[in-house]
């Protein structure tokens, strides 16, 4: 039997489709209307701060914030279940965007606060990439 | 005043069992609970003209229902928010019941999660889905209680909120709990461990599941169902119990946004328009039915709904205050046990106006002497996330 693995995307789902598709060139995509400047994620087809919907693709920095954070210690899930302790967070992008994450590349999850500064690192797979926030360098 | 009362709840059933053991449909439990809801108000199949319906039973949602009862409603509303769905349908049934569209409204709830094993807290969040939502959440591995950690260590991080405080709500629950026969019946059936009322320290020492969210801070996962009729005034006039009028309720949404406040719930917006709707102010509750999936959902909820200020419910709900023999310095909440330590069979909304309703009856385990005024909110979806909330105010005659 082959190893668990971690639950991916589907590459084809409409809303989602071009967000993973910079993946594979590790570029972090989000959504900005042109018209009245609202920030979307996750992306949609229609602008939620006008009816003027124009909305552009654009590229994110990678440095974020941690917003707030769970250590997972109990998940019955097949990959989940043996990487625990592993840090679930909601995290803010400088530009805007706020994603639901893990946060890697600490060696004790009691290293992880509220407020640390996070960067961009990408977990990779054959088809798109993860992308994941460790603590800023 | 100038308070509404066109409907009302005459009749409720709790199923009092929380393991049937696989032997029972969620569709089989809805209608005995239905009959017995019925047979509570005087009323019979013959009298509903409304069905409220979240679909758990399967099929077709308000079809299958009406099918199953063998009855040809009027109105059908399927409504389906989770846990706040029974708030959602309260509501609609007393605007039906305003608008003359119904007389007689049926709302029931069914559901054998603990007989399917469901591991609703600790599953993970399935695997990819066609949801746009879904599709950018699920490589994450949030467990349910993960999401409502993470609005825990936000409201700490923001308020300076403790565990020792949280820990307050476990232990209110688990005191009216254990007053409860069919919470103890349930806590042994689903093989609790050293069953008793707890403290504060038992709460911060138990596992720790998601920090900073510990075991006794989690709901059960039990099987559970229940029906509830709501009538307008002059059928209630006429039922077996006196009429428990909703006179005020609320509705709304919150999701995630950038640079949005993960420790403030859709409560801070159907709270008021439900005590406004009223004409009551929260420090008129004697009771208090906030949906307990976890600690953190009552300490946001209360905050949100205006016992509170934003920030304060920590030290609020210090010293035992939601405890039912404490009536004079707030309401008492959750006093069938709550979904801590009486019921969860994962949408949790029907029990609370189930035991609001007992409250202004005079017939709780745990009864507040004169309980007049009763709050019922539902939050369904995950506060750390998406998620509904639906507020009903109660009011005895």
């Amino acid at each position: 039997m082959s190893e668990p693995q971690r639950p991916l995307p589907r590459a084809d789902e409409f809303d989602t489709r071009e967000f993973w598709a910079g993946t594979k060139e590790k570029v972090f995509k989000y959504q900005q209307c042109n018209n009245c400047g609202a920030i979307m994620f996750y992306p949609r087809a229609v602008c939620t701060g006008c009816t003027d919907s124009d909305l552009d693709w654009k590229e994110a920095s990678g440095r974020a914030t941690l917003y707030t954070y769970s250590v997972v210690r109990q998940s019955y899930h097949p990959f989940f279940r043996n990487l625990v302790p592993y840090v679930v967070a909601w995290v803010d992008l400088e530009e805007g965007p706020r994603i639901l994450t893990n946060v890697v590349g600490v060696e004790d999850v009691s290293q992880v606060e509220i407020g640390m500064a996070l960067e961009l690192t990408w977990e990779e797979h054959e088809d798109l990439n993860i992308p994941l926030f460790q603590p800023a360098s | 005043m100038t308070q509404s009362r066109d409907a009302a709840i005459v009749g409720i059933y709790e199923y009092p069992l929380r393991d049937v053991e696989g032997q029972i449909s969620p569709l089989q439990m809805k209608a005995e609970c239905a009959a017995k809801a019925l047979a509570d108000a005087g009323l019979n199949w013959s009298d509903v003209d409304a069905i409220y319906d979240a679909g758990e039973g399967g099929g077709m949602g308000g079809l299958t229902i009406a099918e199953y009862f063998g009855l040809n409603p009027t109105v059908i509303d399927t409504t389906n928010v989770g846990g706040s769905s029974y708030q959602f349908h309260a509501a609609h049934a007393r605007r039906d019941i305003q608008s003359g569209k119904a007389k007689v409204a049926l709302l029931t709830y069914g559901s054998t999660a603990h007989s399917n094993a469901r591991a609703i807290g600790v599953g993970g969040r399935g695997g990819a889905s066609m949801h746009p939502a879904e599709n950018m959440d699920a490589f994450a591995g949030m467990t349910l209680i993960s999401n409502y950690a993470m609005v825990a260590h936000r409201h700490m991080h923001e308020y300076g909120t403790t565990s020792r405080q949280l820990a307050e709500i476990s232990v209110a629950t688990r005191y009216h709990a254990m007053r409860n026969p069919e919470a103890v019946k349930a806590m042994e059936d689903l093989e609790f461990l050293d069953i008793r009322e707890t403290t504060v320290d038992d709460v911060v020492n138990s596992r720790m599941i998601a920090d900073p969210l510990h075991l006794l801070e989690c709901c059960m996962i039990s099987d559970g169902g229940g029906a509830v009729v709501i009538a307008s005034a002059d059928v209630a006039r006429n039922c077996r119990k006196p009429p428990v009028w909703i006179i005020g309720s609320g509705e709304a949404t919150r999701y995630p946004t950038s640079g949005g406040d993960i420790t403030t719930s859709a409560a801070v917006v159907s709270g008021p328009q439900a005590f406004g709707d009223a004409g009551v102010t929260p420090a008129e509750m004697d009771i208090a039915m906030i949906y307990d999936s976890f600690s953190i959902t009552v300490l946001t909820l209360l905050e949100d709904l205006g016992f509170c200020a934003k920030g304060e419910g920590g030290a609020w709900v210090e010293g035992g205050r939601l405890k039912f023999d404490r009536p004079n310095d707030g309401p008492a909440l959750n006093t069938d046990g709550g979904g801590l330590s009486s019921n969860h069979p994962g949408m949790r909304g029907i029990f609370l106006l189930l035991e609001a309703t007992r409250q202004l009856r005079g017939e709780s385990t745990s009864q507040v002497g004169g309980a007049k005024l009763a709050v019922a909110h539902g939050n369904g979806g995950m506060l750390g996330s998406r998620h509904a909330a639906g507020t009903i105010i109660l009011g005895s005659d």
